[in-house]
Parts: C-alpha cells; sequence; structure tokens
C-alpha cells in the first residue's frame, strides 16, 4: 500500500488529523503518568512492616480513674490478653509501625554531632521482638534487666541498649560494625546498640514523604510505655485473628471498666487505613484512565465514519474502477496508523513533559521510558481497532454509491 | 431571535439524535469527572474562617537555632516559655496559647462504658477569635484563667450526650479525675479545616471540651498533640514547662496589617531580647502566618487530590476535543440546510451565532447530565477518601453553578471552529452539488 496519496489525501482534513492527534497525544501523555503513579503507589503499598501481619491486631486502650497504679494495670491486661486461647503474645505500646503517629529521636554518633540521624523510636519490652515477630539478624534481644517503665511524669535518662534496623544501621554506619556501637540519642549519655532486626517500619512509612528519615529506620528502645493511653499489640495463632480480636475488649473489660476501647482493628485494616489516600488516588487514575481510553476510541470512530460519509464518492470510484474491500479497509488503517503515530510520538513528548512538571509541582516519581512507550502502544492498538468499524462499513460500500449519491 | 434560534436548535436535536447524545454523553462525562474532583479540592482548601482569615496569626519562634535538625520551617509550635511570655505581653485585641488533649470522660450513669473526649487547653480568647458560637452560658472570665478555676466549655455533641435534657450550664462533668464547672455549651461548630491546630489531624471535628490553660498546667496535663524536642528532657511536667520543647500554638488577632507589622517587631525585639538574656544565640527568626499563610505552610491539601484533579482536567481537554469533532461531523451533515438558509438570505454571523447557540443547547445537555454524574463521582469519592476528608466532599449551590459555567462555556469553546467553519459555506455551492 502506497502512503503518499493517503498523506496527500490528509492535507484535505486538517482540522479533523489536529483533533485527533491531540486526542491520541493527550491520552498518550495522561495514560503514562497515571500508571506509573499507580504502579508506584501499589509498589508502596506493597513493602512489609516488619510484623506478622496477617495474624496481628491492635487496640487503643485509654484507662479512665485514677492514675496512680497504671503500671500494674497495664500487666493486668496483659496477662488477660495472654490467656486468650490463640493468643501467641502481647505487648502495650506507644506506638508500632503504621499507626501514623508515634515518637521519634535523633541519633548522633558522637554527644555532641551537629547534624544527627533521625529515627522512629519504639518503646518495647522482652517481649516486643516476639509479639511483633521481628528477626533478629544480628545480636541479642533485650535483658530483663535492661527494661524499665517509662512515663509521663518521671525523669528516665537515655536507654543504656537499644535495637536498631538493618536500614538504620546501614544509614549510621554505612562500612558496617554498627553492633556493639555507642550512639547518643539526644542526651550525653551512650546508648549501645545491642541487636540489628531485619525490618520495622515507622508509623509514618505511608506518607509519601515524611521528614527526613526513611521507612525503615527505627529504634527500639527497652521501656514498658506506661500512659494512660496506650495500644495493645496482639499476636495470634495463624486463623485465629478474628476472633481473638472479637473476644479482647470483652476480656479488658472483664478486667475493669474504667477504660475506654477505641479502634480496635486487624493489622490488614490499619494498613489499609494508612494507605487510603494512594488507594483512592489509585481509583480515581483508573477510572478516569478507562473513561479516557473509551472517549478517545469513540472520537476515532466518529471522525473516520465522518470521513466516510464525506468520501462515498471516492470510495464508490475507487471500487468501481477494481478496488477490492481489503483495500479500502487498509486504506482507512494506514490513514489511522499515520495520525494516531503521528499522535502518539507527540504524546511521548508530553508524558515526559507532564511528568517533569509533576516530579517538580508534586514529589511525584519520574516516569520510566517503559510507561510512555506501553501507553504509546496501547494508544496505537486502540485506535486501529476503533478504526475497523467504519473502515469495515466503508468497505461495504457498493460501487455504484458513487453515481447514486448525489 | 434567539427564541428562533433555540426552535431550530431543537429541530436540529431531533433529527440528529445519535450524534447529539454521543456529544452530550462525551462533555458530561468530562464535565463529571473535573468536577467532582476540583469539588472535593475546593472543600478541602477553603478557608475555615473567611471573615477573619486576614486578622488571625498564627506566631513562631524559632528557640532552637539555624544548627538545630528538622528545623528548616518553623512549626506552628513553639514552647512555653515563649507562648507565656507573648500571653503576658496582652499586644493583640485577643490571644491565646493552646494545646491539645483529651479526657476519658465517665458517664454519670453506672452501665454506660466510659468514652473518650477530645479537648482544647486554651484562653477564653479564643472562643471570640475563632467565632466559636455558644448556644448557651458563655467563655470562662479573664478572672477564671488567672485563678485557674476548674471551669470547661464543653461542645454541642458532648453536651447532648451528658445531659440530653439540656441545662449542662452550671452543673459539674467528671473530666479525667478532676470535676469542672460548666460554664459554657457551644452550638454545633463546624471549623474546617482546624486551622489552628496544624500538628493534628486537619479536617477533624472541632474538639468536645475546652478548658483554661492556666488550669490545666496547674493540674499537668500532658499534650496529646505534637510535641517537639531538641535535647531529650525528662517528662516531670515542670521540666516540660521548663525546657525549649515546643508543644503550644500561639494565635493572636490583630485589627490590620499596620498592627501585624508592628507585633512582628515585637516579637522579634522579643527574640532579641532572649538572646542579649543568654537563651538564644542567633538573630531573630520569627514569623506571622495569617489563616491562608499558615494553611499553605502545613501543605494541607494531599499531593494526591491535585494530581488526580490535574489528570481529570486533561480528561476534559480530551474530552472537548472529541466534542468539537463530533460538531463538526453533525454541521457537515447539515450543510445543505445551512446553505439553503444562507441562499435565502442568512448572513454568516447568522450561521455563526446559530450553530453556538446549538452549541449552548448541548453544552446545557452536558452540563445536566453532568450534574449527575458529578454527584455519582463524589459518592464515589466519600466511598474510598479517608473518613475525616470524606465528610467535607459534598455538592454544593457553588459546584453547581460552576458545572453548568463549566460546561456552557467549553462547549461553546469547542464549538467555535466547527461554527466558523459552517458559516463559510458558499450558498450555492452545496445547493450546486445536490
Amino acid at each position: 500500500m502506497e502512503i503518499a496519496p493517503v498523506l496527500r489525501a490528509l492535507t484535505h482534513r486538517k482540522i479533523g488529523v489536529v483533533l485527533i492527534v491531540a486526542q491520541i497525544a493527550l491520552s498518550v501523555a495522561i495514560l503514562a503518568n497515571s500508571v506509573s503513579i499507580v504502579q508506584q503507589r501499589q509498589g508502596l503499598m506493597r513493602r512489609p512492616s516488619g510484623l506478622d501481619e496477617a495474624n496481628t491486631f491492635s487496640l487503643t486502650n485509654q484507662f479512665t480513674g485514677s492514675s496512680s497504679d497504671l503500671s500494674a494495670r497495664i500487666r493486668t491486661d496483659l496477662a488477660a490478653l495472654r490467656a486468650i486461647p490463640g493468643v501467641i503474645d502481647a505487648t502495650a505500646v506507644q506506638s508500632f509501625p503504621l499507626r501514623g503517629y508515634g515518637a521519634a529521636t535523633t541519633v548522633t554518633l558522637r554527644p555532641d554531632a551537629k547534624s544527627p540521624f533521625n529515627a522512629a523510636e519504639y518503646s518495647l519490652t522482652l517481649n516486643g521482638l516476639h509479639t511483633w515477630d521481628m528477626k533478629l539478624i544480628a545480636g541479642r534481644n533485650f535483658h530483663a534487666d535492661e527494661v524499665k517503665d517509662f512515663w509521663l511524669g518521671i525523669s528516665n535518662g537515655a536507654p543504656p541498649t537499644a535495637i536498631i534496623t538493618r536500614a538504620l544501621a546501614q544509614r549510621l554506619f554505612p562500612h558496617g560494625g554498627a553492633l556493639g556501637q555507642n550512639v547518643y540519642l539526644g542526651t550525653s549519655a551512650p546508648t549501645q546498640i545491642i541487636g540489628i532486626v531485619e525490618r520495622a517500619q515507622t508509623p509514618w512509612a505511608a506518607g509519601s514523604a515524611w521528614g527526613t528519615f526513611g521507612p525503615e529506620e527505627s529504634l527500639l528502645v527497652p521501656f514498658q510505655w506506661v500512659s494512660p493511653i496506650l495500644a495493645y499489640v496482639v499476636r495470634t495463632e495463624p486463623g485465629r485473628n478474628d476472633a481473638v480480636l472479637a473476644l479482647a475488649p470483652k476480656r479488658l473489660f472483664a478486667v475493669s471498666r474504667a477504660r475506654v476501647i477505641s479502634d480496635a482493628q486487624t493489622f490488614a485494616d490499619t494498613r489499609a487505613e494508612q494507605y487510603r489516600s494512594d488507594r483512592a488516588l489509585g481509583l480515581v487514575l483508573t477510572v478516569v484512565c478507562g473513561l479516557l481510553l473509551a472517549v478517545t476510541a469513540f472520537g476515532v470512530i466518529a471522525l473516520t465514519s465522518y470521513w466516510v460519509s464525506q468520501r462515498r464518492r471516492q470510495i464508490g470510484l475507487r471500487r468501481a474502477v477494481g478496488a477490492r474491500r481489503l483495500d479500502i479497509v487498509q486504506y482507512f488503517q494506514v490513514e489511522n496508523l499515520l495520525i494516531s503515530g503521528f499522535g502518539a510520538a507527540l504524546g511521548v513528548a508530553l508524558g515526559f513533559a507532564g511528568n517533569a512538571w509533576l516530579v517538580s509541582a508534586f514529589e511525584m516519581v519520574r516516569m520510566s521510558v517503559a510507561y510512555v512507550i506501553a501507553a504509546a502502544a496501547a494508544l496505537l492498538v486502540l485506535s486501529q481497532v476503533a478504526v475497523l468499524w467504519p473502515a469495515l462499513r466503508a468497505a461495504a460500500l457498493p460501487p455504484v454509491a458513487a453515481i447514486r449519491w448525489q | 431571535m434567539l427564541g428562533y434560534y433555540v426552535g431550530m436548535a431543537l429541530r436540529s436535536v431531533r433529527r440528529n439524535v445519535a450524534l447529539t447524545a454521543l456529544m452530550i454523553v462525551a462533555v458530561a462525562v468530562g464535565i463529571g469527572a473535573s468536577m467532582t474532583l476540583l469539588t472535593a479540592l475546593r472543600a478541602l482548601s477553603g478557608d475555615p474562617i473567611p471573615a477573619k482569615s486576614a486578622r488571625l496569626y498564627s506566631v513562631r519562634v524559632d528557640n532552637w537555632g539555624p544548627d538545630a535538625p528538622n528545623n528548616a520551617m518553623l512549626s506552628d509550635l513553639v514552647s512555653y516559655t515563649d507562648a507565656m511570655a507573648l500571653l503576658r505581653a496582652q499586644r493583640g485585641i485577643r490571644q491565646s496559647a493552646m494545646y491539645e488533649t483529651t479526657f476519658g470522660i465517665t458517664p454519670a450513669s453506672g452501665d454506660a462504658n466510659p468514652f473518650t473526649a477530645t479537648a482544647r487547653v486554651a484562653g477564653r480568647d479564643f472562643f471570640a477569635m475563632f467565632d466559636a458560637p455558644f448556644a448557651s452560658g458563655a467563655a470562662w472570665s479573664a478572672a477564671d484563667d488567672e485563678q485557674r478555676a476548674a471551669v470547661a466549655v464543653i461542645g454541642a455533641h458532648l453536651a447532648d450526650r451528658l445531659f440530653p435534657n439540656g441545662g449542662a450550664v452550671g452543673r459539674n462533668v467528671l473530666l479525667g479525675e478532676r470535676s469542672y464547672r460548666i460554664v459554657g455549651v457551644l452550638k454545633p461548630w463546624h471549623f474546617q479545616p482546624r486551622v489552628y491546630d496544624l500538628s493534628s489531624r486537619l479536617y477533624q471535628e472541632t474538639e468536645d471540651v475546652f478548658v483554661p490553660l492556666s488550669t490545666a498546667v496547674d493540674r499537668q496535663l500532658h499534650t496529646m498533640g505534637g510535641s517537639y524536642c531538641d535535647h531529650a528532657v525528662g517528662t516531670v511536667f515542670a521540666d516540660t514547662l521548663r525546657s525549649e520543647c515546643r508543644w503550644l500554638q500561639f494565635w493572636v488577632e490583630l485589627p490590620d496589617p499596620a498592627a501585624a507589622k508592628a507585633y512582628r517587631r515585637f516579637v522579634e525585639n522579643y527574640a532579641a531580647q532572649q538572646r542579649s538574656a543568654g537563651r538564644f544565640h542567633w538573630p531573630p527568626n520569627v514569623a506571622l502566618l495569617d489563616v491562608n499563610a499558615a494553611l499553605r505552610a502545613a501543605k494541607m491539601v494531599p499531593d494526591e487530590m491535585r494530581v488526580s484533579t490535574v489528570a481529570a482536567f486533561g480528561f476534559l481537554v480530551v474530552c472537548l476535543v472529541n466534542a468539537t469533532g463530533l460538531m463538526l461531523a453533525m454541521l457537515e451533515r447539515r450543510a445543505g440546510e445551512l446553505s439553503i438558509r444562507r441562499a435565502v438570505g442568512a448572513s454568516r454571523g447568522q450561521i455563526f451565532a446559530q450553530c453556538l447557540a446549538e452549541a449552548s443547547a448541548v453544552g446545557i445537555g452536558g452540563g445536566v447530565l453532568g450534574l449527575g454524574l458529578t454527584a455519582l463521582g463524589l459518592a464515589f469519592e466519600r466511598l474510598i477518601l479517608r473518613e475525616d476528608y470524606a465528610r467535607l466532599v459534598d455538592l454544593n449551590l457553588d459546584a453547581v453553578w460552576t458545572t453548568f459555567g463549566l460546561a456552557v462555556i467549553t462547549v461553546t469553546v469547542a464549538a467555535l471552529y466547527p461554527a466558523w467553519n459552517a458559516s463559510r459555506l458558499q450558498p450555492a455551492w452545496k445547493l450546486k452539488a445536490e
């Protein structure tokens, strides 16, 4: 099939060509950027927190009444939780991965260092690692005599020991050898690193750009968090999570009614809540892209149909002088390929420009070339499929249409 | 003449039902998607107090110095020392230092479970500054502030819950371990985004309980809101008060920009004094942000919302390009009819006007359908958004008009070229061909 006559014919319908080119180009740009953003967010949503997520739940507990014996009340509660059949272990904490709020601390290698690192700080007791199912990759767990109560109202110096995540160890000691080193948590008293765990996401790991530290840069200190408000984190045997979650508030109320229990939810729900904005963005972009593809396909069909009706005479003439139906279909396909090919090429450029703007204005991630190429290919295929219907209708025109028309 | 065009537009619609319907749907889908996201975006970026937003200022004082980590931008929190110094100076029309806490509340009836109440610790000026509406009673007095009185103002929701039969003012309520006398009850108060506390979720509902700052400090109520320390400090309450930890918001009401300038100078002088007193070792670094500046600095609208909105408007452009193509096809089909009109004396301008009138009709149709789709889209948004955002997302009158305006204007713009193209028809040309 020769391209030259197709091109010559196109110069007679410039505005229609411009319209299709614009639609295809915009669609490629929007589709590529949307898919890139959705893919990147889904990647973030899939990162593991470090906990045994399928078998963990948490609830927020606020003690009412006298706060003089909080420490004893927490221990009684924990004993009641651990006594529930199906519970592997339980712990009372201020925060945990993906909670959305918690504590952070500065970490320096010397007491007077000017530019410290930041890390999320979790208070955990002896049971902490077991409850959270965190894997020690070096060193040891806390010793019983290291764990102290930490509560609002008591001066409590720096912890003597800490366990850090692998990510934080690599940040603090890029050349290795973190185990056994001293670090300083905002005071002049040293804290010794006694263990390294594989992973513990920060409470803010779901945030796209929170603070100056990474999503896994966390530090565990040997404290029992004692406060009127705290969270109980419970790990259960596989398959028992929902049943124990339903039972736990009842058992706690049986211990004492002087409390408020809120946010009792599985870890899966905690995760879903934290990533809600990302999921919403993904859904919205998916819907918009679906509509976009549909509208673009209809646009191609409508304009091509219009051209077919304009060229009934020429099509009839071509058929009369011997063109086969296939030739007519091919003509419209080649014409469409030329137009949408140009649009797709323009769309690639537009997509990159749009991405550069998104990166600078919204801290979005740079798009990989693969997405643009895939989007361009998708629009080319869509456009080719869309053109089939009007092209087949054109091919169905009988040769006499040329004379019968006017 | 307009009536004539409208009549012809309707006749044309009848004759080209499929194309017109397609055009209306294309426009409506684009309008629906973009208006859904625009409405949501506008709901989240609203000014909570338009009448006063230029007169209320968040005051920030750098008490850490340029070498401190995480100090690039001053947060909306200041230390207790600075908050008290600014409060004592009384340089604004009104001012209040404040922080967030919570109380466990045990209902009087024995069998009800205790529940949590959100609370704001503030000064009496807080209510007048932020236009908190009282249903009964009033803010506590200046004397209450001074004498650390055990008084509280409670929100409408809590008042209903504790005293369903009314008459809350004058009664006592047990907040945590202590009893407070209720001096005022608020009407339902929607103040969103909650700009006076930028370190907790912005779109939360207003607090259940308000108690005086002096009383709360006296009773050692710890903050449950944001609290940032440059160094580890003991958690004895007195340590916290003495420390350089930042945990209170400080807001001041000033009559005009000149007063704001003067107030800024006052705060700078204060910081300079702290420097000469040896507390600060750096030049004064202070900030005064009005409501909208504070909201912008907090980057309160999530980027996700903006990006979705951009994508939706890109989609709208595609839909309009599409509508242009459809319009072109439709007018081409009617070339014969338009030629006859030209031949019997219609001017080019009249043909052009007729085509635009028809486009407006399509725009109105697209607007109506688009409005329905926007309502549907917003219902979808409410399902997938975080609860505190979802509550705000609703179709208001403003959005309805914007939808119609956007539909009619964009479709008319999309019709400009096809209409011009049609008006260029030579009267005889098309007739001769037939």
